[in-house]
């Protein structure tokens, strides 16, 4: 079963990528659809068996590599942690395959799309039920391969290009990290499998590895490796540029990856190897800081934005700090709680805007749009679910997941719960902010586009809607269904060995039921408060956010330029890279060691080469016959010495 | 040993192949020498494949062996195989066939003699790896000199000449101080047989000497840094088959020298002198990269990621380690087609548009689909991405380097970050972005004698990197056994310096 899970899309890919012009847009469809649809129905069975029936099941398909002591196989290792990333995956990709078989309706490239769709479904579910760490990267590398194939998709247009090579880039920064840790890891315990590597982390502790001319304690070298991957993938502080220029992508891969599933690979990493993170509280402080700046820093640029997609993705970046420094806290049930419910909201949020952009002839910025609600009413039903869920309103899913990140943070006793919990409650407030903003901007007031778009403006076809209806319910109902699964009280049979706690006896989540009052009720009202600050900024003072953005002209500039974080990297990184590229040619390879070696040598080849080159190239045959003289007198020399006789 | 000579048959077949083209005369002679030519190698292949199965897996020791006396008492004829030389010979003869019919319809004078000089070169190039004797291995692997010498000079683009000499004299000074190193040898041990020197031990001193000298002439075949200034050069001015032939096999030709004359021959000098190897490699790694990002010459810039990728080979086999070495190997084999088929790429847009420069291209995935697929599969190959036989060398090289030098490894692995820079952008600058330039749109994609040449690189490096047991499994005992032989040497010294 597992083996159909996995393997379905990647063969519905090869058939619609290279047989696409024979099987024609529908049968590429069909067959890409149809293979998600299995793995999608599969992955719940799975769920079932593995989360509540509480076992760990491994496959192993055959042997990947064997090098001396190092031996690793392609192989599943399918665990609760697994079988909820195999429902989230499967099930978002599913709908957003069914979503695209209208929102790609006009493009003449279907079948490439889907195949690329499908592509990346196979390496994220590789990603997920690896039993070994190479295979992970082998899913990881290949998430990063469809994610900039994707964003390039429509690669007529440079922005587009761009914005795949650095989403590429930057993730290959990342995955160096997560490339050295997993050398370390091999280092120390002689194995890339996890169960072994597990087994043998808590000997480690205290360890030593000698780099950067310092002791570094060895597992928390290996942690904060393997996180600097997570970070790339994730988007986090530093390495999070890539993801708002992916938005150049069409709108159902930016639900689906840079939402939904391959930006979550991050959080599902750390979780997965919980069983290392757990004996280092550095590594674990560094998670939780780097997680709650990026979700105050993601949120405050959130605010400024006006694409359409690049608020949500801002807002995906800023989510996704939040799931880190859940996990940074040792909360790794609310963490994936939360990676489980924003699946469905965020994914609702982008499908939704697609279907905004779609109505408004491929328009996506806010400032041109405006008045929509009447227009596009079930769409605007669906975006205002999705905001209602990740603004946290009771009872839908983002409720359950944010509140209890927040409140764990609380209850923690790690050192950087405190910040954490700060920057959560404030994060908060500017999500909900800046969710409504863009409900407001979008679908109030007075519509602000050109009369030609106005005329066009519709409501997408049931191709696009009905995965939104889909959406939409597990956005209502997923965090009431599951919230005693993920981290309530039937956590502990439900996780059974997947997520490792090394107190198990002190479980913070545990401790996050006993907050005080003020706690639990901080979230809903900087909700509340973001939501009116939003209303009278957008609808009772529209000319306020100029005035405002006039007076705090440096602060909105920092905001709307997002702190100048690319142009920076540009300035420090790019830019002297490029200059060092040309110096080490120019200088380094033609002036230096082209003159004093061969050039030099022969007493300037130059000269000579332009003697020759008047002559006939046939004069190459004297230098041929040359060398072949040169070789013959050295047998015969050889002959002469062993006739001679040396020995 | 008394049995069928089959080393020497799939050695000399070529120049049987040369002979009959030399008889062909008349109307047509060109076509049907061509012809002649891809039946010759396609039958060499074919023949080799009986080493490939027949080969013993299971033991370290030389296969295939001939030896019959040659010159004088102590210089013998003597050929044979072990795990690893029979990946490389297979990999030559794997690769002579899509040599063959890259110049297919490229090449327009001189079409015998180009074809004789391909098969003169397989013949020494197989031998190469095949030779067992030092005066055999120093004839095979500086006679190759000599038809690649023509190919480029005679075939090659406008500097071709600067270009040849370049080579020439960059591989004469190091062949001057190897063979040096050899008579040495031959003075100290009385003997140029190959396995009685691996098992030698020449005196400390010497042995620096000694490993500087070889070390000369394998550096500049790598290329390492900074010996590595011909190879750009080559490559830009080899015709298509030429750049593909020296991509892969000729600069494994380096990576194989120290495999089998430096770590077992001179095994002190080699942990003493690693510093320096790794310190040109990741130097060589780092400095390409950086250069290549800013080629405007496709070329040029894969010709320096090609230094880059060597840079790998050469960690790895001075990691002394299995995974190291096996890495180093699978690296060669994999870069051997990789490298190969991107050099094809750029070969299949030059025929049609006779220009190297980037900026002339773009956009062309709107009217060669097929050909911006193919060219797509080796640009991730080339970064490295898993499920690439690229993917799994590299990944052995830097975990068998990380247990032994932390540092070498870190540097290293900057590579992956910079190599994909380059070839992302080449990428893009080529295929991607609209179709303007107008000479661009006549351009018709990929023919079938195009998609069956890279077909089979396809295949190849997708087993290799999803199953590379296959691969593998030949090299598991001799890489073992060099490993151990050379740890046993070390430890004996070892053992005599401490009293």
């Amino acid at each position: 079963m597992y083996q159909i899970i996995v393997f379905a899309p990647f063969l519905a890919a090869i058939i619609a990528g290279l047989f696409g012009r024979q099987l024609g847009d529908r049968g590429a469809q069909i067959i890409t659809c149809g293979a998600l649809v299995i793995s999608a129905i599969l992955s719940w069975v799975a769920l079932f068996q593995i989360g509540f029936g509480g076992t760990v099941e491994h496959v192993t398909i055959m042997t990947w590599v064997s090098s001396g002591d190092l031996n690793f196989n392609w192989g599943f290792k399918i665990d609760t942690l697994t079988a909820v990333m195999l429902v989230v995956v499967n099930t978002v990709s599913c709908l957003v395959h069914i979503y695209s078989i209208g929102y790609m309706s006009h493009d003449p490239h279907k079948a490439r799309f889907m195949a690329y769709l499908s592509l990346f479904t196979f390496a994220m579910l590789m990603l997920v039920t690896a039993d070994n760490f190479v295979q992970m990267f082998f899913g990881w590398e290949g998430v990063g391969l469809a994610s900039y194939l994707l964003i390039g998709f429509w690669y007529k247009k440079p922005s587009a290009c761009a914005a795949a090579i650095k989403a590429f880039l930057v993730n290959r920064v990342g995955d160096f990290g997560f490339a050295l840790g997993i050398f370390a890891i091999y280092m120390v315990t002689g194995s890339v499998e996890f169960d072994v590597v597990f087994a043998k982390i808590p000997e480690l502790q205290g360890q030593t590895i000698h780099f950067l001319w310092m002791d570094l304690d060895l597992i928390t070298t290996i942690c904060i490796l393997l996180f600097i991957g997570a970070m790339g993938k994730s988007a986090q502080l530093g390495l999070h540029t890539w993801l708002p220029d992916a938005m150049e992508g069409p709108t159902p891969v930016s639900a689906l990856i840079h939402a939904a599933t391959m930006v979550t690979a991050g959080v599902f990493m750390v979780a997965r190897t919980s069983p290392i993170f757990e004996y280092s509280p550095d590594a674990l402080a560094f998670v939780t800081f780097i997680g709650a700046s990026t979700a105050i820093f993601a949120a405050t640029i959130g605010t400024t934005q006006n694409d359409i997609k690049r608020v949500i993705a801002y807002s995906t970046c800023s989510q996704l700090g939040y799931m880190f420094f859940a996990l940074g806290i040792s909360a790794y049930g609310a963490a994936i709680f939360h990676l489980f419910t924003h699946a469905f909201f965020k994914a609702l949020l982008f499908l939704g805007s697609g279907s905004v952009i779609h109505a408004m002839s491929n328009e996506q910025d806010m400032r041109k749009m405006g008045g929509l609600r009447k227009k596009i009413p079930w769409t605007f039903a669906m975006m205002v679910i999705g905001t209602l869920a990740l603004t946290g309103f009771p009872f839908l899913a983002g409720y359950y997941s944010k509140d209890m990140i927040i409140e764990a943070a609380f209850a923690s006793d790690s050192s950087m719960a405190g910040y954490a919990f700060f920057m959560g409650v404030f994060a908060a407030l500017l999500t909900s902010f800046y969710s409504w903003r863009l409900i407001f901007m979008t679908f109030f007031g007075e519509s602000r586009s050109p009369k030609s778009v106005q005329d066009h403006v519709h409501e997408s076809g049931n191709w696009m809607m009905a995965p939104l209806y889909v959406l939409a319910l597990g956005a209502l109902l997923a965090g009431f269904i599951f919230k005693d699964y993920f981290i309530g009280q039937n956590y502990e049979d439900f996780w059974g060995s997947a997520l490792f706690l090394k107190d198990a006896a002190n479980n913070v989540m545990e401790a996050a039921h006993y907050v005080p009052g003020w706690v639990i009720a901080s979230p809903f009202i900087v909700m509340v408060l973001g939501f009116l600050i939003a209303v009278y900024a957008y609808i009772i003072r529209p000319d306020m956010p100029a005035r405002f953005a006039g007076t705090f002209r440096y602060l909105y500039a920092l905001s709307y330029n997002k702190w100048y974080i690319d142009e920076i990297y540009d300035y420090l990184l790019v830019n002297p890279a490029k200059k060092l590229g040309v110096f080490l040619w120019k200088k380094g390879d033609e002036n230096i060691i082209d003159r004093f070696g061969p050039d030099g040598a022969a007493a300037s080849v130059m000269s000579l080469a332009r003697k020759f080159r008047g002559l006939q190239s046939g004069y190459i045959y004297h230098y041929a016959f040359a060398m072949l003289m040169g070789i013959a007198a050295f047998v015969t020399w050889f002959v002469f010495i062993s006739g001679g006789g040396a020995s | 040993m008394e049995h069928f000579p089959i080393l020497s048959i799939i050695t000399f077949l070529p120049l049987i192949g040369v002979f009959f083209i030399l008889m062909i005369k008349g109307e047509n002679a060109d076509q049907r020498a061509k012809h002649v030519a891809l039946f010759t190698t396609v039958f060499t292949f074919i023949v080799s494949l009986i080493l490939w199965f027949t080969f013993d897996k299971t033991t370290a020791d030389f296969q295939f062996v001939e030896k019959a006396a040659w010159l004088g008492d102590n210089i013998n004829y003597h050929m044979g195989v072990d795990g690893i030389s029979i990946l490389f010979v297979m990999l030559t003869t794997f690769i002579m066939p899509i040599v063959i019919l890259t110049g297919w319809i490229s090449v327009k004078s001189r079409v015998k003699e180009y074809l004789i000089a391909f098969l003169i070169l397989e013949t020494l190039m197989i031998g190469v790896f095949c030779a067992l004797d030092l005066v055999l291995f120093y004839l095979f692997f500086e006679g190759g000199l000599i038809p690649m010498f023509l190919i480029i000079g005679v075939w090659g683009g406008k500097n071709r000449v600067y270009a040849s000499y370049k080579l020439f004299l960059y591989t004469l000074l190091g062949s001057v101080l190897m063979l040096l190193a050899m008579m040495y040898m031959y003075f100290q041990a009385g003997t140029t047989d190959i396995p009685t020197l691996m098992a030698y031990d020449f005196a400390i001193d010497a042995q620096t000497w000694l490993f500087l000298a070889f070390f000369a002439s394998f550096a500049v075949k790598v290329p390492m840094w900074p010996v590595h200034t011909w190879l750009p050069d080559a490559h830009v001015q080899a015709p298509t088959a030429g750049s593909v032939i020296l991509a892969g096999v000729l600069l494994k030709m380096g990576g194989y020298g120290f495999l089998r004359f430096s770590l077992p021959m001179f095994p002190v000098a080699s942990v003493d002198l690693a510093w320096l190897i790794y310190t040109l490699s990741v130097i060589a790694i780092i400095y390409t990269s950086l250069v290549a990002l800013m080629q405007d010459d496709m070329k040029k810039m894969i010709a320096y990621s090609s230094v880059a990728h060597m840079g790998f080979v050469t960690l790895g086999i001075f990691a002394f380690n299995v995974q190291g070495i096996e890495g180093a190997i699978m690296v060669m084999l994999a870069h051997g087609l990789v490298a190969s088929a991107l050099f094809l790429c750029v070969g299949v847009i030059y025929d049609r548009l006779h220009t190297r420069e980037i900026d002339r291209y773009g956009g062309l995935v709107n009217i060669m689909p097929r050909y911006a697929l193919v060219f797509m599969f080796f640009t991730m190959a080339a970064v490295g991405l898993p499920g690439t036989g690229n993917f799994v060398g590299e990944l052995l090289v830097l975990i068998g380097l990380f247990k032994v030098n932390i540092w070498a490894a870190f540097f290293a692995a900057t590579g992956l970050v910079l190599g994909a820079a380059y070839m992302l952008w080449l990428y893009r600058k080529v295929v991607f972005g609209e179709l303007v330039k107008p000479d661009l749109k006549a351009m018709l994609d990929l023919s079938k004698r195009e998609i069956l040449i890279f077909a089979p690189l396809i295949f190849f490096t997708i087993w290799m990197g999803v199953y590379p047991s296959t691969f593998m499994d030949f090299m598991h005992v001799s890489v073992e056994n060099l490993v151990t032989n050379h740890q046993a040497a070390l430890s004996a010294v070892a053992e005599t310096m401490a009293p």
